[in-house]
């Protein structure tokens, strides 16, 4: 059984969104970045980063290339493709209308 | 793109893996950079591998991931085994490889549609009889006239096209010194529109072309033709040649996938029919045709058949009219029966001929390959039971049925597969190796075979098939392992091994069928070939001959005295065509003026000489003199004498040929013969025969008027050479009958045993072959049986050891070893008696004094296997008697 997700299914969301404001990063950049923006709230589950990233790679959101770091050790990078954009957009409407429908049920209960 | 790299990735699988765990572990060293403990970083992670694995199935194709893996591991399992497996696979390609053969030539001779339009439109007219031995034949000859009244009625519902027998032919391109051969067939002008063809070039015959008898002398090649003697060169097109005093204008090229109607016979040359000799155009008395029905669209055969069966029986009607009273006698003995046969894969008679013959070699190496399959298979189930742990191992660790059958299964796709590859190659080599052992130099078969979707689809269509024969038994088997069990210490073994018995009763049962048939073919040809001919074959030659122009006798014999002088020739002399050439002429025969007889008689024109040349002893009387001439004289056969003088002794007798109209011709009979075979049809019987002289009289209303000698267009020099091997001398020959008289030109050679030989082809063909796949099916059936029973020993060694130690004796232990295969191999045997009994009914029609009840035919093959069997069954029951107790229970 995998372990519930504490991002209640917004992990492929934040993760395009990252990658469309600062692309080519590597999966523990992209976890660090979505823990520090959201002031350690968010807390991605180590692990389940990776099967989310490949699973986006073979849909065509993501695209990936291995790069060799500073240190001299090999990362693999992530940017998005134009399918990652419509995606991401989709995405954010989606996510628009469910926060606001929940928003108002909480206003008005 | 998402699949083909998801595709991709199962092929690099292994890379695959190093490169996540490479993405992960750099996550780890990542977050220890950062300054986290390591220790905390890995836990946080959580597991490595199964990260992997959900990252893996989220890259690739799982399931054909695991189809590789198995694929891997099956080759692995292959690998291991390389001799077992070499063995299975070549004895399975062996078998696929016949299978692959015997499809090809039924396919190309049976099945293969004609690349016309609509071919599943297309039938054919044929008249089926019942002999005078009470058998029905068929035949499918019309004459023209018949032909153009069934046109004429069944317009608008069919379109009729007449084509004549392929025959080959004397052409030239040049001056009549440079004659060649072609096969040519005269068909109706529409043909090639009411079969959609278009030319490769120029431009094919029409309807126009067919209009008056002798008005278009245009011809069309076939693509095979064009090729092959002018390399497809257009400028031919307009080029004449000379075919019989005809000269012939090429008008266009055939399509490169029509070779004809008959099947098995590449025409070569298409003419007219108008352009056959207007009075064999005419004459309603002349069958030289085939009568092939196009329906049209939405028409019904049956209805089509009716009418026409109706027209044809009033023209037969109206023919017979003009017969003598004993002709009409036998045509209503007759009774015929008008049919309508699909002929949509062309119709000839080599399709006749070996469409029995195929079928048999057929099913026999369909038998071979399902032996070799029971083999392969029994293989599998032992090696799946000494996998037993592995596959208990396997479901513990949640393997499911479906994945152990899949892994199971692979190993099957392997062997298949493998052995379907090599097969095809063999098939390759040995389909044209057939058609060249039933070619006659003369008479060359020409099958098109080619290598296409068909040939390639039965073989992924076998490869399958036994895929599934062999591996599904056990891997249903192996997948139903229970763990529990197993682990115990092993589930019930006599349900496997009596699935392994069960499948040698099969192949024993099998490989009797295959040796029935075969000993039942191999005595036919041994009977038909020592059928006595009454000549000697030997050192003859005959050169066929054709003049320019008919010749008058005196310059035959000048010919034949100059052949004569040629060193080298013993004897010569001289006839119409060889023996057993397939022509015969025949003749009734009325004795003291009484009405003609009901059976014919055989005539054949033969020089003085010719009874010595061939061999024939005289049985009294003389031979001809050069005075002698037709009619006058004959010399006649022991057929003959018993047939019409009630078996007197002929000499000084007379009879009568009924000739044309009342016209009668008188001879003598002044020569005694013994019998000596003219026909080609090794199984019937030797026919009464007059011989007469060469010479012969103009024929004349007047019984005995001697007039001038009529002018000979054909003859045959017969040539006993004094070396041992006739051909030799042939083209010598050949040249010397030009220099001696410059008209005479020789069209074709052949030695008499060649000629004799070519009437038992099909049965050596299927002797041969037969007792071939006959040694095949022993082999494997053998060594199958070898590898159960030594198997079974293996499972038993525990218990015979036991035995042995409490004082069980060597014969008892061998008794308990075999007793069970062997009453297997009885229990196959009597199958296979039963199965080749009721089987060999269908294929009488290729038996020759043989019959499938004949004791000799059961007995040979049930010995034959029985001692394979005990010689099989040998070396374990040896194994078993060695086993020493003591080391057998320390063991455990």
């Amino acid at each position: 059984m995998p372990k519930p997700d504490s991002l209640q299914g917004s992990l492929d969301l934040l993760v395009l969104k990252i990658l469309s404001r600062r692309p080519r990063l590597h999966g523990y950049a992209i976890m660090s970045a979505i823990e520090g923006m959201s002031a350690e709230v968010l807390r991605v589950e180590e692990g389940s980063l990776y099967p989310a990233l490949h699973r986006m790679e073979e849909a065509g959101w993501i695209r990936a290339e291995w790069i060799v770091k500073d240190t001299g050790r090999r990362a693999r990078i992530y940017e998005l493709t134009a399918g990652g954009k419509r995606q991401l957009a989709a995405e954010e409407s989606r996510w628009e209308a469910v926060t606001s429908a929940v928003n108002r049920v909480l206003r008005m209960a | 793109m998402s699949l083909w790299s998801r595709i991709a990735n199962v092929l690099r699988g292994d890379g695959l893996s190093r490169e996540i765990d490479e993405e992960l572990g750099s996550h780890i060293e990542e977050a220890i950079e950062r300054g986290r403990d390591p220790a905390e970083a890995r836990r946080a992670f959580g597991s490595a591998l199964q990260r992997r694995e959900e990252s893996r199935d989220i890259r690739l194709v799982p399931w054909l991931d695991s189809l590789r893996a198995d694929a891997v591991f099956g080759w692995r399992q292959i690998m291991k085994r390389k001799a077992t497996s070499a063995a299975a696979i070549l004895s399975l390609a062996l078998a696929i490889g016949s299978c692959t053969s015997a499809f090809r030539l039924i396919d190309a001779l049976l099945l293969r549609p004609l690349p016309v339009a609509n071919p599943e439109r297309l039938y054919v007219v044929a008249f089926e009889d019942r002999g005078p031995d009470g058998k029905t034949q068929v035949y499918d000859s019309c004459s023209y006239p018949m032909f153009r009244q069934m046109r004429a009625v069944a317009r608008g519902q069919a379109e009729l096209i007449a084509v004549s027998y392929a025959e080959r032919s004397d052409l030239t391109y040049g001056s009549d010194l440079e004659m060649e051969k072609a096969y040519r067939q005269f068909v109706s002008g529409w043909m090639f529109g009411a079969f959609g063809l278009r030319p490769a070039a120029g431009r094919m015959l029409t309807e126009n072309d067919d209009d008056k008898p002798g008005a278009s002398p245009y011809a069309v090649l076939s693509y095979e033709y064009w090729t092959r003697r002018f390399g497809q060169n257009r400028n031919v097109i307009g080029r004449t040649f000379q075919m019989g005093d005809t000269h012939f204008e090429i008008a266009g090229v055939a399509p490169e996938s029509f070779t004809g109607t008959e099947t098995g016979t590449v025409t070569d040359i298409f003419l007219p029919m108008a352009m056959k000799n207007p009075r064999t155009l005419a004459s309603p008395n002349n069958f030289w045709l085939r009568t092939l029905v196009q329906l049209k669209a939405g028409i019904a055969a049956e209805p089509v058949h009716q009418m026409l069966s109706a027209t044809y029986h009033a023209a037969e009607e109206e023919r017979v009219k003009s017969f003598t009273a004993i002709e009409r006698r036998r045509d209503q003995a007759r009774q015929e029966k008008f049919l309508l046969e699909p002929a949509g894969s062309g119709r000839s008679n080599l399709q006749r001929y070996y469409r029995s013959a195929l079928t048999a070699l057929g099913i026999l190496v369909a038998l071979v390959l399902l032996i070799a399959c029971a083999n392969v298979a029994n293989l599998m189930t032992a090696q799946a039971a000494a996998r037993a742990r592995e596959m208990a191992l396997r479901i513990s660790i949640g393997a499911t049925r479906w994945r152990l059958t899949q892994l199971v299964l692979m190993e099957s796709i392997w062997l298949a597969f493998i052995a379907t590859a090599i097969g095809g190659l063999f098939a390759w080599w040995a389909a044209p190796f057939i058609i060249g052992m039933i070619d006659s130099p003369d008479n060359p078969a020409r099958l098109v075979l080619p290598a296409d979707w068909r040939v390639l689809g039965f073989g992924l269509a076998l490869a399958l098939g036994v895929t599934f024969v062999l591996g599904l038994g056990p891997a249903l088997r192996a997948s139903a392992v229970r763990p529990a069990s197993v682990l115990k210490g092993g589930e019930d073994p006599h349900s496997r091994r009596r699935l392994m018995h069960a499948l040698i009763a099969v192949q024993i049962a099998f490989c009797f069928v295959v040796h029935f048939a075969a000993g039942l073919f191999s005595t036919t040809f041994d009977r038909l070939s020592h059928q006595p001919t009454g000549f000697s074959a030997g050192r003859i030659l005959n050169l066929e001959t054709l003049p320019q122009r008919p010749q008058l006798p005196v310059y035959w014999q000048q010919v034949l005295d100059h052949l004569r002088a040629v060193p080298g020739v013993e004897k010569a002399a001289l006839t119409v065509w060889p023996l057993m050439s397939g022509e015969s002429a025949v003749g009734d025969i009325s004795i003291n003026g009484g009405a003609p007889s009901e059976v014919y008689a055989d005539f054949l024109n033969v020089s003085p000489g010719w009874m010595d040349t061939m061999r024939i002893p005289f049985l009294g009387g003389r031979d001809f003199v050069a005075s002698d001439a037709n009619p006058a004289v004959a010399i006649v056969n022991q057929s003959f004498a018993k047939q019409y003088f009630d078996g007197e002794s002929p000499i000084g007798k007379w009879f009568e040929r009924a000739g044309p109209g009342d016209a009668r011709s008188r001879f003598q009979v002044v020569g005694f013969v013994r019998d000596a075979r003219s026909r080609d049809d090794m199984r019937r019987p030797i026919r009464p025969t007059a011989y007469v002289p060469f010479q012969s009289y103009v024929p004349s209303q007047s019984i005995g008027a001697k007039g001038a000698f009529m002018p000979m267009s054909r003859g045959t020099f017969v040539v006993r050479t004094s070396s041992a091997n006739p051909l030799a001398l042939a083209s010598i020959l050949r040249r010397e009958v030009p220099n001696a008289r410059a008209e005479f030109r020789v069209t074709n050679v052949r030695t008499q045993t060649e000629i004799d030989q070519a009437h038992t082809v099909r049965e050596r063909l299927l002797a041969m072959l037969g007792v071939f796949f006959a040694g095949i099916a022993l082999l494997l059936a053998g060594v199958g049986l070898y590898g159960v029973l030594d198997y079974s020993v293996l499972l038993r060694r525990k218990e015979i050891g036991i035995r042995m130690a409490i004082g069980a004796q060597a014969g008892g232990i061998a008794r308990l070893v075999a007793v069970d295969v062997l009453s297997m191999v009885a229990a196959g045997a009597l199958g296979g008696v039963v199965l080749g009994l009721a089987s060999a009914r269908y294929i009488e029609s290729l038996f020759f004094q043989v019959k499938a009840t004949d004791p000799a035919m059961l007995a040979i093959p049930s010995l034959t296997i029985v001692a394979a069997a005990l010689l099989a069954a040998l070396p374990a029951v040896i194994h078993a008697v060695r086993i020493d107790p003591v080391s057998m229970l320390r063991l455990e």
